[in-house]
């Protein structure tokens, strides 16, 4: 684990950018990842996803599937993958602060 | 020489990334189809670009009248780890199937007419194989409206260049 400055304060991430620590989280650090990876503007539906995500894990201890994503968050999975292209459950996760998402779905 | 060669290596030592997934489905079974399906919806999550090309008994897994339908193989398949004739037992792929499917539920796992429609909305492109279509006698009314089109081996080879093919 290393600690990066992606914004004000310094946050702890794994290898691959995901935060470690879910609570160093906020949206000025959601935006700078998003740039980073891609997502040059969050809009509201992004953030509907990104939202999503955050609440999920830190309610049940996990990231939702795809399928989840799609059936439960009010985007659609064709919209979920215009917003982000290179993969939406894997980058909403990163920008939402929260770990890698496991499942294989 | 020795300049010649140092040309050929890599200047970066990135690790390999696989950018584009080409997926062969020619089995008819539930085993036959969920990897492909898996492997296809996991490529795109990871941003890999990712066909499917069904063929022969594959193409029960696009074929509207089949493939909701789509069962275990409890004959012929040491995996089941039973004898042959209780496999082969009438309702036995059935009692299978509903027992399986009801494991993949709880670990979020679709039923297969809702996961081709989740590969496809993820922008996997699917594709039925021409000779498999003419041998069956089938025409583009048979299948899903996810399918994309019925082409060739020549194309399929066209559609997956530059990306690594799996065959299941």
């Amino acid at each position: 684990m290393t600690t990066t400055l992606i914004a004000d304060p310094l946050v702890d991430v794994d290898a691959e950018g995901f935060l470690t620590n879910p609570e160093q989280w906020n949206e000025q650090i959601a935006e700078a990842i998003a740039a980073d990876n891609g997502v040059a503007e969050l809009t509201d539906r992004h953030w509907l996803v990104v939202r999503f995500m955050r609440d999920r894990y830190l309610r049940t201890g996990n990231a939702p599937s795809i399928r989840a994503l799609g059936k439960e968050s009010g985007v659609p999975v064709k919209e979920l993958y215009e917003l982000f292209p290179k993969g939406p459950a894997k980058l909403a996760a990163k920008i939402g602060g929260i770990p890698k998402p496991k499942g294989c779905i | 020489m020795t300049e010649l060669l140092e040309h050929t290596q890599p200047l970066i030592d990135e690790p390999a990334t696989i950018e584009k997934v080409a997926i062969v489905v020619s089995k008819g079974s539930l085993e036959g189809i969920y990897p492909a399906l898996i492997l296809a919806n996991g490529a795109r999550m990871e941003g890999i670009e990712a066909d499917l090309f069904f063929t022969f008994f594959g193409l029960d897994a696009i074929r509207r009248d089949r493939y909701g339908k789509i069962k275990v193989a409890t004959v012929g398949n040491p995996g089941m780890h039973m004898a042959t004739w209780l496999g082969a037992m009438p309702g036995f792929s059935a009692l299978a199937t509903w027992m399986m499917k009801r494991q993949m539920e709880k670990i979020d796992i679709p039923p297969i007419p809702e996961f081709i429609e989740l590969v496809h909305d993820s922008g996997v492109h699917l594709f039925a194989c021409k000779a498999s279509v003419d041998m069956f006698g089938l025409t583009s009314d048979d299948f899903v409206p996810q399918v994309e089109d019925i082409i060739s081996v020549g194309r399929f080879y066209e559609q997956a260049a530059g990306g690594q093919i799996i065959f299941t």
